[in-house]
């Protein structure tokens, strides 16, 4: 009579499903010992190309900046080092723009990668963010102008501000529709989700900066204080984008007056 | 951002209705715009719980919509009620959530593990069935129908190994924790299809130990057949085509002897236009009827 299998071991199971090298964890098969390499294989598959499938939806623009199998190499090492933690899909790949940061092949043929991996999280960010009303512009008019400096913002759950070296917002365009941009930037972005559809509007430095220092809780006079260094700075223009992009849920209430 | 339940609106009043006899579709969020101009009656969706687990926007007004035209079930894809740590509380917590926002027709979950030790694998991955993970299925089975305060339906898997070490066979565990739990059944007749090819036996020697008594949906797909390293078929649950004819023929089969199911046809990779789902789901709707018919003959009969 043979000896019984060893047990089965969920911790090894899962193991060998993340390393290729690893041979059929112990207690897997039936006793007649036939192989199941083929059969565990099916499982290991799975598990890397539903993962990596997951990443190409999350970052289609990378995917297409890169190439697919070069996505590919660098997803699965990604993975390697920063398995998934989360059960939703949607939180997969946070700190893979890091990655790509670091990632020598990456860093040195295409830099701008990482900024384009930040705008596509993003995009995802905004499009399952909660939702909110959106600030209407009118309601500016009813603030006096005295008070107009010390006005704060409620930021819309889905406004958000990437920053880039690169022009991250063409190269984001063309590797979504698997074409080449020129990369050279700087770029910056608002990302917001006005409606149900989410938005993803060029900045320029000025704009970011006050969109920026706004979607913080900072007051307009602050914000535009910051933003006047620039040259090309119109505080109308630059708020008036950032309201029609939906960054704004709101006024935010006066601070309560001290001493009551 | 994962929805916390202290996060969600106050709940809406959706309508009842009522799912019994009806055959159903994958939602798939890109048929939208054609199921509301089309407005085809007398179905079911299903959705797989963790694609609405974002606290907004469309993915919530997508399914709202779905939900209030047509009833819905929630598929639980990631729970992990065979993984041997405890379930995530969290992830509970998010699941007893939209449970309690969509009022679902069904509710359902997998035997099998999808996280352990903190990673999350995104596939369903199989178990030995042994008295020791029974009792850790039945623990978790009951942690989530507290959690919910309803009970779920258990999916039978589909497997590609077996463990030397199970001991029991797979309906019998499934019975066995239909009885310690209160739960019902999800009889996913391709996985009973692709594990039967998978593993040797005959399809129907497994569903005529199934406790069919129990089960409250019926799951129907189409599968992939590669071929084992023996040369013998190696089938794979791809859903990612048609149901396969000899699903179809079981599925009669079983249908003819309960009497009609909810059932749902998915369809989760290469999704084809809305109305190719919809002819698969009008496919088992007649089949429905049919069994409906010969069952209300059958029973007056046996009244005479």
């Amino acid at each position: 009579m043979q000896a019984p299998d060893p047990a089965w071991n969920s911790a090894a199971f899962a193991a060998a499903l993340l390393d290729p090298q690893a041979p059929v964890p112990a207690g897997v098969g039936r006793t007649d010992g036939s192989a199941m390499e083929r059969r565990f294989a099916v499982y290991r598959n799975n598990v890397a190309h539903s993962l990596v499938t997951a990443m190409a939806d999350i970052f289609p623009g990378v995917a297409g900046l890169a190439g697919r199998d070069r996505f590919t190499d660098a997803v699965r090492l990604y993975l390697a080092g920063s398995p998934p933690g989360s059960p939703i899909l949607a939180e997969l790949g946070r700190d893979f723009p890091d990655f790509l940061d670091r990632f020598p092949p990456a860093r040195q043929q295409m830099p701008w990668l990482a900024g384009v991996a930040r705008l596509e999280r993003a995009w995802l960010d905004a499009w399952h963010a909660a939702d909110a009303p959106l600030l209407d512009p009118a309601q500016l008019a009813t603030i006096s102008p005295e008070q107009l400096a010390q006005t704060r913002f409620l930021a819309h759950p889905a406004a958000m501000i990437v920053r880039s070296d690169f022009a991250i917002v063409r190269l984001l365009e063309a590797g979504r529709n698997g074409q080449a941009a020129d990369p050279a930037g700087p770029g910056c972005a608002l990302v917001s989700r006005p409606h149900l559809a989410v938005m993803i509007e060029p900045l320029d430095a000025a704009a970011a900066g006050l969109a920026r220092c706004l979607l913080a809780g900072g007051t307009l006079g602050t914000a535009a204080e910051d933003a006047d260094g620039h040259p090309d700075f119109e505080l109308g223009r630059s708020l008036g984008l950032l309201l029609a992009a939906g960054a704004f849920a709101g006024i935010a209430p006066p601070p309560e007056p001290e001493g009551r | 951002m994962p929805r916390s339940p202290q996060d969600m609106a106050a709940r809406p009043s959706f309508p009842d209705h009522p799912v019994a006899g009806l055959a159903g579709a994958s939602f798939k969020p890109q048929h939208l715009p054609a199921i509301l101009a089309d407005a085809p009656a007398g179905l079911f969706f299903e959705v797989h719980a963790e694609n609405y687990m974002g606290a907004g926007g469309m993915p919530h007004a997508a399914l709202a919509a779905i939900r209030e035209r047509y009833p819905v079930s929630l598929h639980g894809v990631a729970m992990s009620i065979g993984g041997d740590g405890p379930l995530d509380g969290d992830h509970l917590a998010r699941f007893a959530a939209l449970v309690d926002h969509y009022q679902p027709a069904l509710v359902s979950e997998h035997l099998a593990w999808s996280t352990h030790g903190g990673t999350f694998f995104n596939d369903l991955l199989p178990l030995p069935y042994t008295n020791g993970t029974l009792e850790r299925v039945c623990e978790h089975v009951d942690r989530m129908q507290q959690a919910i305060a309803r009970p779920i339906l258990l999916e039978n898997p589909a497997t590609y190994v077996l463990f030397a070490e199970s001991d029991w066979e797979e309906t019998a565990f499934l019975a066995e924790v239909v009885r310690r739990t209160g739960c019902g059944l999800l009889l996913d007749i391709n996985n009973v299809f692709v594990s039967a090819t998978n593993h040797g036996f005959a399809p129907m020697t497994y569903l005529g130990r199934f406790p069919l008594e129990h089960v409250g949906e019926i799951h129907l797909a189409g599968h992939d057949r590669q071929v084992d390293d023996d040369g013998t078929p190696l089938l794979i649950d791809t859903h990612d085509r048609p149901v396969d004819d000899a699903v179809w023929d079981l599925y009669r089969t079983i249908i003819g002897q309960t009497g009609p199911l909810p059932t749902l046809v998915e369809w989760d990779a290469e999704v084809p236009e809305w109305p190719v789902l919809k002819a698969e789901a009008g496919q088992a709707q007649a089949m429905l009827d049919d069994a409906a018919m010969t069952f209300l003959m059958g029973k007056r009969h046996a009244s005479a």
